[in-house]
């Protein structure tokens, strides 16, 4: 049962492995766009909303075969707990799983494209890939757009841009994302002097889930700030350059911690991976911080026989929505911390034992 | 950590609002935090992005009471300058011609410009497409004729004619 549960459970985009995927944990880019003449979805009325979904889904319709097949699906039909892990798993938003009104997200079968429906904005289309794959995702999220506007008439100002229901969306209404592990800079203390000096290139730095989230487990999401001004590739060069300097720092920062103290992060790794094989309560962002070492380890050849897709899993699996999904009940939070503890171990004995 | 409003000064005003077990967090440096308005620290008082940026939009408590005075409203989806103060999320497409003096300022601040270089869809971007491609190929043409490649020039020149009667 669980292997059936881990292979459905975490996003299937992420199961692949992309460019610095050691480091880069996923790549994604989301477009905010808005149909001409209709109110935008906090003003709208059930017609309106309606005529969004359906036109939306109409032009998908054509694109099946080469773009991939788009499942429609309405807010409304599914309980909390399954927006929920949805939202966990990074495929809607928090705020399309509190709407109810004639919301819905079209999602791709392998998950790497969901196109959010009425939610702050009438069409958010979002696409994801695993590894540092900005240009792709861009590639195919320009491409939707295109194909969606052919039978949409986009609300767009010749001055202004893409105009959105929040100004701080307006121009391209794109939103250029990349998910870092950064263990190595965080523990040579090197993190908080370059993250400031991110700020001030225009690029905005979160924890694992996005706005007013805080940094758990070395994860960080960078994102571009402003949305006027700059073409989209400008945006888009703009953060691969900073992540990829992130991304040589980060390694140049692993390889100074192997050299000068192997036995010691060896053991850190090492005493991390024991507590998350042993564990019998444990909250989440313990996991996440263990999770982190542990990966660390793996990434430096320092734990050997452990799985590396482990904290790409895990950062899912280990959600307060994921976990009550697993034990198909609703949990308080400690029955989570003590399901959490359990899936962990069984997760670790399926990767280290290759049972199943 | 960074003011979350500027990105430049680092935040030395910290916001922690806790209603119904939902945390909202605002991180700002001084000087935002004082342009903003919002800090009389009144327990009723919700600060929010939204907030923020009708506070960013003037400024000015006293602009809000004059522009309402004015009646400032959109006459596709209704919002008044009051409900987009409230709110800090516009109604529709057609608010942005509405607010559009008033929104200028906010955009500079949010943004740094207030012109959209980015994509134009093919059927909504109407004529900027063209207008677009007519100043590349001016920019190219200058570059032609600065190199004296003038049968090259000629034949841009050309384009440049075609695209403009488009236009027309």
């Amino acid at each position: 049962m669980l292997n059936e549960y881990l292979k459905n459970a975490s996003a299937k985009w992420m199961k692949g492995e992309g460019p610095y995927h050691n480091i880069v944990l996923s790549s994604r880019i989301r477009f905010a766009r808005n149909l001409k003449n209709i109110p935008f979805p906090s003003l709208a009325g059930d017609e309106d909303t309606e005529k969004v979904v359906n036109t939306t889904k109409d032009s998908l319709k054509r694109a099946e075969t080469g773009l991939g097949k788009h499942q429609l699906t309405w807010m409304k039909d599914l309980d909390n707990l399954e927006k929920q892990v949805m939202v966990e798993k990074h495929l809607i938003s928090p705020l399309l799983a509190k709407e109810d009104r004639n919301s819905a997200v079209m999602l791709r079968e392998d998950e790497a494209v969901s196109i959010m429906l009425n939610e702050e904005d009438h069409i958010r289309i979002q696409c994801l890939f695993p590894g540092l794959q900005l240009e792709k995702a861009y590639e195919l999220a320009d491409q939707l757009d295109d194909l969606i506007e052919e039978s949409a008439d986009y609300a767009f100002d010749e001055e202004l841009g893409f105009l959105t229901a929040c100004p701080t969306n307006v121009g391209t209404g794109m939103r250029a994302s990349v998910m870092l592990h950064l263990p190595g800079l965080a523990l040579s203390k090197q993190i908080n002097r370059i993250l400031s000096a991110i700020g001030q290139v225009g690029l905005a730095v979160r924890g694992l889930y996005g706005e007013e989230s805080e940094v758990v487990g070395n994860i960080f999401q960078i994102s571009n700030q402003i949305t006027l001004g700059q073409s989209e590739k400008d945006m888009i060069k703009n953060l691969l350059g900073v992540t990829k300097q992130l991304v040589e720092q980060e390694e140049q920062a692993r390889q100074n911690l192997l050299n000068e103290s192997k036995i010691r992060l060896a053991d850190k790794s090492g005493r991390a991976f024991g507590k998350l094989s042993n564990a019998r309560i444990i909250s989440s962002k313990e996991a996440l911080e263990l999770l982190s070492q542990v990966r660390l380890g793996v990434d430096l050849g320092l734990l050997e026989n452990v799985d590396p897709t482990i904290l790409d899993d895990l950062m899912v699996l280990i959600r307060p929505a994921n976990l009550q999904k697993y034990a198909r009940k609703d949990l308080n939070p400690q029955d989570r911390d003590i399901k959490r503890a359990e899936i962990i171990r069984k997760r670790i004995d399926l990767s280290t034992n290759k049972e199943g | 950590m960074m003011c979350q409003n500027c990105s430049k000064r680092p935040a030395t005003v910290h916001w922690t609002k806790i209603i119904n077990n939902e945390k909202t967090e605002v991180h700002l440096c001084e000087v935002c935090a004082k342009e903003s308005n919002q800090f009389d620290f009144d327990i009723d008082s919700s600060f929010s992005l939204q907030n923020f940026l009708t506070g960013l939009m003037g400024g000015d408590p006293e602009d809000l009471r004059i522009s309402d005075q004015k009646k400032v409203q959109c006459d596709t989806c209704g919002l008044t300058h009051q409900q987009f103060a409230k709110m800090g999320r516009f109604g529709c497409g057609k608010c942005y011609e509405v607010f559009g003096e008033q929104l200028k300022p906010m955009l500079k601040r949010i943004h740094g410009s207030t012109s959209h270089s980015g994509k134009v869809p093919k059927r909504a971007g109407g004529t900027l497409r063209i207008k677009r491609r007519i100043s590349e190929l001016k920019e190219s043409l200058q570059r032609c004729i600065y190199r004296e490649e003038f049968e090259k020039a000629a034949e841009i020149r050309d384009e440049i004619k075609k695209l403009e009667e488009e236009l027309e």
